[in-house]
């Protein structure tokens, strides 16, 4: 049943983009074939798999249960939190917030946890800033 | 002898002090990351190359950093295929069949230590394979106009599906969505933004680095939350590793295997599209079908981690072939080096060799420097990467998250950059859960404007007649082997694919 969603899902997509590739504006001096061709033979092979899979779908894989859903979908969402916190608060304290909630999820104690955050976030500074000099996100407070 | 002459040239660039530095580090580094379960190969150089990129050092260190970690993640990963039945990548796979055994059986150390000699075997040769081989295949290459590189783009697309993954239809419409990916941004040609969607940020395009970080590393991460707690948990299982050298009648009596694995492994390698994954099974499959008399592989039989050990590191070698002088990588692991070498500017193609002499050679000296460090590393010191699988994940995995961050934010400062390498973590975890493989996906994102660009020149060329291209013997032949390539793995399944092993869940694709 996966395989079939996929599959439609799938075809979905390719029509998607044959139909956006099909908008893409030509320029007035163009090679024969032009930006179009290609992205559509891609659509065409994407949509062809995509029936292939609907109609010949594999067994099903074991999908986890609700909450684990929901256990990636947090960790996802904390990620892009993280991403959009780094310019304005900097590395490290955002660094070790994200590395003890994941390291918490994965199943370690809180007080572990929070030591693995801070110690990852400052082994990570340590080596990679002050050793080898790459530049980290510089918040307010300047770390 | 032009080939040795250039050898030693490439010998005096990597003998520096710095260079031979950095092939310790990387080998050092690669094994470490091999043996953590859950790294291997491919999302370990993929975690590094950003680094190695915004570090800002130099092409060629930078190549001998990489290709050391990759040498040495390929000699770590058997620690924990042997040790703890998990393969780091596919091509692991078939070493559990009989290390695991082993190890149940208080031989691990001999495992080890025949694998570490297998492994040394098979790409000791197979560099020198690729010393003498790949001059003659740029000759060859010179050959190829635009319309033969399209059709050997294709074929390394339908091999690589024939053989690594079990249904045709996902394969192709892995490598599809790579190749759609590609195309977003501004048209290289006519400069006109396609799939951009008015975004910016998109015009120039999906940065293949955090598509591949995305979804080799950031997806692992996913996997280990969705599995923590359940039979696939696998923190804390650990045999005892027994003696670490390997009697000598087993090495004396295992030199026909190793010469065979060694063989069959690089020629796999050499074919496009094919890769280690196919070394490793034919090796252990030919080995199996040649001296298994007394039922004993897939048991413990030593032969059956020699096998496949051989087989592997001689691929991986020999897909250095078609990658260097085509640009056409066989393997998951050979399309993340692909992308290293993208990131430094170089585009591998028949004139590498005459462009950048210093590239090339100084990259295969350190491959004969490395693999020597990694002997030596691996044989004495086994027992110190050992205690590496001693890192519970739920610790490992955070701190893989937060390099992967580290090494986007450094390429491009960019946060719109995290948020799209997050969305390839989720993607890679669903595609994976689908049994869809990843590597066309990223050799779609990596080779799709070169098709592109192959294809739209040889239209130009031939004023769009779409005949030129078969217009040639040779890309007739490339159109039929893909064809063939594709068609026939569904005809034959039985024999061209390794059988689903029994764990290879959470194992890293390839």
């Amino acid at each position: 049943m996966s395989d079939r969603i996929f599959g439609g899902l799938g075809m979905l997509l390719a029509a998607f983009y044959i139909w956006q590739a099909t908008l893409i504006q030509e320029s007035f001096v163009s090679d024969p074939i032009g930006p179009k061709t290609f992205p559509i033979i891609i659509g065409a092979v994407l949509g062809i798999s995509s029936l292939v899979i609907l109609l010949r779908p594999d067994g099903d894989p074991v999908w986890p249960a609700a909450p684990r859903f929901l256990e990636i979908s947090m960790a996802a969402a904390v990620m892009i939190a993280y991403a959009m916190m780094l310019p304005s608060i900097g590395f490290v304290i955002p660094t070790a917030v994200v590395s003890a909630y994941l390291a918490w999820r994965l199943g370690a104690s809180i007080p572990a946890s929070v030591i693995a955050g801070i110690a990852i976030s400052i082994g990570i500074y340590v080596i990679f800033h002050l050793i080898l000099g790459l530049s980290l996100a510089r918040g307010i407070l300047g770390f | 002898m032009d080939a040795l002459a250039a050898l030693s040239h490439g010998f005096l660039v990597a003998l520096t002090f710095e260079n031979l530095a950095l092939a310790f580090l990387g080998c050092f580094l690669g094994t470490i990351i091999g043996a953590l379960p859950g790294l291997g190969p491919s999302n370990g150089v993929a975690i590094l190359i950003p680094l190695a990129f915004t570090l800002g050092l130099p092409a060629t260190p930078a190549l001998i950093l990489l290709t050391s970690v990759y040498y040495g993640a390929m000699y770590g990963g058997r620690i924990s295929s042997i040790l703890l039945n998990i393969p780091g990548d596919e091509p692991a796979v078939m070493t559990t069949l009989d290390g695991y055994p082993m190890a149940q059986q208080g031989r691990a150390g001999e495992a080890l230590a025949l694998s570490g000699y297998a492994s040394f075997v098979g790409s000791f040769f197979a560099t020198w394979g690729l010393v003498f081989l790949a001059p003659q295949l740029v000759r060859v290459a010179l050959l190829f106009g635009p319309a033969e590189y399209f059709a050997l783009f294709t074929l390394a697309f339908a091999t690589l599906g024939g053989i690594s993954s079990r249904n045709q239809a996902k394969a192709a419409l892995a490598a599809a969505l790579g190749l759609g990916i590609a195309m977003i941004g501004v048209d290289g040609q006519t400069g006109v933004p396609r799939f951009s969607f008015g975004q910016v940020h998109l015009y120039d395009g999906i940065n293949f680095l955090v598509a591949i970080v995305g979804l080799f590393a950031l997806s692992e991460v996913f996997v280990f939350l969705e599995n923590r707690g359940t039979e696939h948990d696998t923190a804390d299982k650990r045999p005892p590793i027994g003696r670490l050298t390997p009697p000598l009648s087993t090495m004396k009596a295992s030199v026909g295997t190793v010469t065979r694995g060694t063989v069959v492994g690089f020629i796999s390698g050499v074919l496009p599209g094919a890769g280690a994954s196919l070394g490793s099974f034919m090796s252990y499959a030919l080995e199996k079908r040649l001296k298994d008399t007394d039922k004993t592989f897939g048991k413990g039989d030593p032969r059956g981690v020699v096998a496949p050990e051989s087989g592997n590191n001689a691929a991986a070698g020999g897909a250095l072939v078609p990658m260097l002088a085509l640009g056409v990588p066989g393997s998951g692991t050979t399309a993340v080096l692909l992308a290293m070498l993208l990131a430094l500017n170089i585009t591998p193609s028949p004139l590498l060799l005459q462009s950048n002499p210093d590239v090339v050679w100084g990259l295969i000296a350190a491959l004969f420097i490395g693999n020597f460090m990694l002997l030596a590393l691996n044989i004495p010191m086994v027992g110190l990467f050992v205690r590496v699988l001693l890192v519970p994940t739920k610790y490992l995995m955070p701190a893989v998250a937060m390099i992967s961050f580290v090494g986007i934010y450094g390429i491009s400062g960019s946060t719109f950059d995290m948020i799209v390498m997050v969305g390839f973590g989720l993607l890679g975890w669903v595609l994976r859960k689908l049994d869809v493989p990843l590597v066309p996906v990223i050799m779609g994102v990596l080779l799709g404007n070169q098709m592109e660009a192959n294809l739209r020149r040889a239209m130009t060329i031939s004023n769009g007649d779409w005949s030129t291209l078969v217009g040639t013997w040779l890309s007739i032949g490339l159109w039929t082997l893909a064809i063939a390539g594709f068609i026939l793995p569904i005809l034959f399944a039985r024999y061209f694919k390794p059988a689903p092993p029994a764990e290879t869940y959470g194992a890293d694709p390839d």
